[in-house]
Formats: C-alpha cells, sequence, structure tokens
C-alpha cells in the first residue's frame, strides 16, 4: 500500500504530530509525504531525511500558504490517484483538510486513529474517549486523522527520501486567508511537551492564573494548559484547553491545579504517564485518575511547591 | 439570507456513556438525550445573524430516527424558523449526512450552512468539512467569530497556535467552536410556539443517494482504566516524590 503523509509544519521546520503519522503510515505500507506551501525548500529536506520515507512530493505556491482546505483539498485528489491512503496528523489543519478530501474522494474517514490493527481496521475514540471502536472500513482508498500521542514518534533524522516537485492546482478563489494571532511562545508546545502544568476555574481570575501556574511550569521546563472552565472564563486563550474538543496530550507528567476531572478533560490527558492534582476538594474526580494528588487550597501549596522544587 | 443548521440528537454530556456488555455499541436505552452541543451554538449563531446580519429565516435539519424530531423543535423553540427531519432506518455516516445535506442545499439554497464542529457521541468533526468539498464551498472551521459583510464571510478560527481569521466567500459553510456564543435557553411561550411551526417530514430514500456505511464497527470496548494513585500529606512529601520520579532535581 502506498500512503501520502501531509507534513505539517510553520513554513520552516516540520511539526511533532508529522512524526507520529509517519509511524502509523509505516504500518500500511510505504511513506510518501506531502509538503505544501510557499518557500518549503527548507522543510522538504527536513522531510526528507525522517527515517523510513519514500518520496517526497513538494507544491510550492502562494496558493498553498495557509493550508486553505479549498486550495489543498484538490492537490491531495490529484495525488491520491496514485497512493491508497492519505494519512493526516488530527492538528486542526489536518482536521479541516482530511474530511474535504474525504468526500472529494468519496471516502468515509476514519478519524483520530488510536491503532493500525490491519490494512482496513483501525481503532478510534468515541464518546469523549470513554469508549474504544474497532472500525473496518469498505473504501478502497483511505483517509485517516492520526492521533499523536498514541503513536511513537518516527526519528527526525536518517532517512533519504527522494525529493520531487509537484504541479501546483492553483487557487479556487473561495477563501483568503485574512490573518493570525498566533501566540509568541517560549514554553513547549503541549502537545509535545514532556511535562504540562495545566490550570483550572479555582484559579480564579487571568492574573491569579498567570502568577501560579507561569512560575511553576517554568520551574518545571513545562507547558502550560488549562480546563475548558478556565479557558471560557478567560483566564488563559483557548489554544491552552486540554480536552475532548480542545488539544490531547499525553506527557510523561501531567500537573493539574484547580481542575475537577470533568470527563470532557480527562478525555484530553489520561493517557498521560503520570497524573498529579492538586485539588481542595477531596472528592474531585481528577483524584481518581491521579498517581499522586494533594489535598489543598492550591494559592498556599502553589508557591509553596514552585519555592520548594 | 437563508441559514441551514443541520442538529444531531446525541447521549446528553452530564451523561456517563456506558459500553454495551457485548461490545456492540454505548447504551442509549433509557439515558438522556440533547442536541449535540455544538449544534445548539450553531443555532444561536443562526439566530444572533438574523438580529445583525439580515438574515430572513433559519431552516433546522436533523437526520436519524423519529425522535430526532425532538431536537429540531428545541432548535424551533430557540428561534429557528421551520424544520425538516430526514429519518433513516440505519445510521448514516458523517459522508452520507453530507450527501443529503448537499441536496437540500441545492433545495433550499441558503448562503450559509452553519454546523457543530463535531458531535460529541462519535466524536468525528467531518460533516461540515465534507460538504463543504461536495458542494465546493469554502468552509470556516472551529469558528469563535463570524461576520457577514456583503459577498463575504469573516471567519476567526481556534487553531493550534490561537487565532485564525478567513474571508469565505458565500456561499459558505461555517463549523462551530465552543467559544462562538453562549446559546440561549427557550422560553416556555417559544416552545409553545414551536409546536406549531412547520415541520417537514422525509427519508433518505427522498434524495437518491447511496448512504449506505462504509466503516462496519467490529467492536466497542472500555478504554484502559487508570486506577487512582496515593494522596500525600503536603507540598514536601509531594517534592520528595517528584524527585525520587526524577521530575525534580
Amino acid at each position: 500500500m502506498k500512503t501520502l503523509v501531509w507534513v505539517e509544519h510553520d513554513g520552516s521546520t516540520v511539526k511533532d504530530a508529522t512524526l507520529a503519522a509517519v509511524t502509523a503510515a509505516s504500518q500500511l505500507g510505504e511513506v510518501h509525504l506531502l509538503v505544501a506551501g510557499q518557500g518549503v525548500d527548507g522543510v522538504a529536506q527536513a522531510a526528507a531525511k525522517i527515517a523510513g520515507v519514500g518520496k517526497v512530493h513538494v507544491a510550492d505556491d502562494a496558493a498553498f500558504a495557509h493550508a486553505l482546505a479549498e486550495n489543498v483539498a484538490p492537490l491531495v485528489v490529484e495525488l491520491m490517484g496514485h497512493h491508497d491512503a492519505f494519512v493526516v496528523p488530527a492538528t486542526t489543519t489536518g482536521k479541516n483538510i482530511a474530511p474535504r478530501v474525504a468526500a472529494l474522494l468519496d471516502v468515509m474517514q476514519i478519524s483520530e486513529v488510536l491503532s493500525v490493527e490491519g490494512p482496513d481496521t483501525f481503532t478510534r475514540p468515541i464518546y469523549a474517549g470513554n469508549a474504544i471502536a474497532t472500525v473496518q472500513t469498505a473504501d478502497a482508498k483511505k483517509v485517516l486523522t492520526i492521533r499523536g500521542t498514541a503513536f511513537d514518534k518516527a526519528a527526525a533524522e536518517g532517512g533519504s527520501g527522494i525529493v520531487e516537485a509537484v504541479a501546483s492546482t492553483g487557487d479556487t478563489g473561495l477563501s483568503t486567508f485574512a490573518g493570525s494571532e498566533i501566540a509568541a511562545n517560549a514554553r513547549p508546545e503541549l502537545t509535545s511537551a514532556k511535562i504540562i502544568v495545566s490550570g483550572g476555574r479555582a484559579l480564579g481570575s487571568e492574573e491569579q492564573f498567570h502568577a501560579l501556574i507561569d512560575p511553576l511550569a517554568d520551574k518545571l521546563g513545562a507547558g502550560v494548559g488549562a480546563s475548558r472552565a478556565a479557558v471560557d472564563a478567560g483566564y488563559a486563550p483557548n489554544d491552552y484547553q486540554v480536552g475532548q474538543t480542545g488539544k490531547i496530550v499525553a506527557p510523561e507528567v501531567y500537573v493539574a491545579v484547580g481542575i475537577s476531572g470533568a470527563i470532557q478533560h480527562l478525555a484530553g490527558m489520561k493517557d498521560s504517564k503520570t497524573i498529579i492534582a492538586i485539588n481542595k476538594d477531596e472528592d474531585a474526580p481528577i483524584f481518581q485518575v491521579a498517581d499522586l494528588g494533594l489535598v489543598g487550597d492550591l494559592f498556599k501549596v502553589v508557591p509553596e511547591l514552585t519555592e520548594k522544587l | 439570507m437563508k441559514v441551514l443548521v443541520p442538529v444531531k440528537r446525541v447521549l446528553d454530556y452530564n451523561v456517563k456513556p456506558r459500553v454495551k456488555a457485548d461490545g456492540t455499541g454505548v447504551d442509549l436505552a433509557n439515558v438522556k438525550m440533547s442536541m449535540n452541543p455544538f449544534d445548539e451554538i450553531a443555532v444561536e449563531e443562526a439566530i444572533r445573524l438574523k438580529d445583525r446580519a439580515g438574515v430572513t429565516e433559519i431552516v433546522v435539519v436533523s437526520i436519524g430516527e423519529q425522535k430526532a424530531q425532538e431536537t429540531i423543535r428545541t432548535a424551533l423553540a430557540m428561534g429557528a424558523d421551520r424544520g425538516i427531519l430526514v429519518t433513516s432506518d440505519t445510521k448514516v455516516e458523517p459522508l452520507g449526512v453530507a450527501k443529503i445535506l448537499a441536496k437540500i442545499v441545492e433545495e433550499e439554497q441558503p448562503q450559509l450552512v452553519i454546523l457543530g464542529k463535531q458531535a460529541i457521541d462519535d466524536d468525528n468533526n467531518q460533516t461540515g468539512q465534507m460538504l463543504a468539498g461536495l458542494l465546493g464551498w469554502a468552509q470556516g472551521t472551529f469558528a469563535s467569530k463570524v461576520e457577514i459583510a456583503g459577498e463575504t464571510a469573516k471567519v476567526t478560527r481556534e487553531v493550534d497556535g490561537g487565532l485564525e481569521t478567513d474571508d469565505l466567500k458565500l456561499p459558505a459553510i461555517v463549523t462551530t467552536d465552543l467559544r462562538l456564543n453562549e446559546p440561549r435557553y427557550a422560553s416556555l411561550p417559544n416552545i409553545m410556539k414551536a409546536k406549531s411551526k412547520p415541520l417537514a417530514q422525509k427519508t433518505a430514500a427522498d434524495f437518491g443517494v447511496d448512504v449506505t456505511p462504509r466503516l462496519t464497527t467490529l467492536k466497542v470496548a472500555e478504554p484502559n482504566k487508570r486506577s487512582a494513585g496515593v494522596k500525600v500529606a503536603d507540598v514536601d512529601e509531594l517534592v520528595m516524590k517528584l524527585k525520587a520520579m526524577g521530575v525534580a532535581k
């Protein structure tokens, strides 16, 4: 089987989510990559070094600069003429593009794949991860989005893929990029951080969120996350949200501060290796999944912890 | 301008899903069902666009079993104008739903279709993007802000690193994220009024599209359970444990 993996990048570097998708694709067959963007030579060269990669298709055109699904989908459909599976990291970019491609190919997509059980059989989470479904597809071509935390990352070095330019399918003119507010963040990205410190509604305000969570995260070299309640209350920006509809994370250590542990939040972090919970309510559901729990007032405990570490 | 809002009837988000003992799915017998929360946000956004962007009519569609008409009535009570219920004996997958919706779009000619970004039962996150693909329309997914100006919809989207804004040529598809709005509760008089709003009844077969499922669910199982660990007495003990784990030095 020939697979085509969507390379998630920021114009200069290949994002880690790509490496997990490469691992999933390698379990299906030959791995080819698609790098679409504008001025992406560097990305293509880096992608070619990913272990186990065959061809790297590069589509360099202003139409692909912001990975707009309307422009990218026809390009992928063309390349799928000689590939059997389109394998996409389940990032917001991937989740935007893949179903459009699937519809154009008349294929039912399989979302958030957790494991490859066979050439046509996969597991995926349903009901916020409260159940795991094993599904088999009857479609000849496959469109899959890959949950990054469920697969090991392929080695970023050691491969010798062949870079090949592909013709642009042009600009559909349906949509145009009008701007973005991407937070400059010196901390590790949530989806690849080894340690994450997350804050909940109990922090009470945006100021207190930053005053308590940031120093602890800095001390641990951790990424910062938040519960939906904290994001809805405006204590933290939307891209901090961990949960069913936010980011799915599985760090070595997840520190939940003032998070009660709604099933929607647990869905986003329960695969973390070690979970540490700090909460004043000893009956909070978060303690049912935590390896280490501390019952206490976070306004006292967190500064003390930060100081003693 | 007409807006079409597809809605789905799902297990209420406060109910903990139970996997059936025979591993065929999640038990939906005698449990509370509600409108998918993201779809409530879609209905609310359509109603708000009525006030601020000259939306003249909101048509709500649900595809599923007969009971999905309760979900349509809820949307009508919130402020939508009329409903279309499409019943099907078999489960219709997102691709099939998108195909039926594409036919309804052909008939109804809306300028905007607003959908929830995902349903909280199957967590697929596909239908809006698929519909956009089938229609050849622009798509603004995971929206946290929607502004209509002439022939353009300006959609701010929640993306991994923050926010992105795209200008979409109308007609277009929008899928909603959590922070687009806070849906209203229907008032009792409006619930009464909704009972007399028009609701057309169709079947999947009426649209002449093949909605045969492509996926077979072989098994549904409980995820691996985590067991609760230990509670530490104070910060000192926590620091000690963290050091033992190598997390802190």
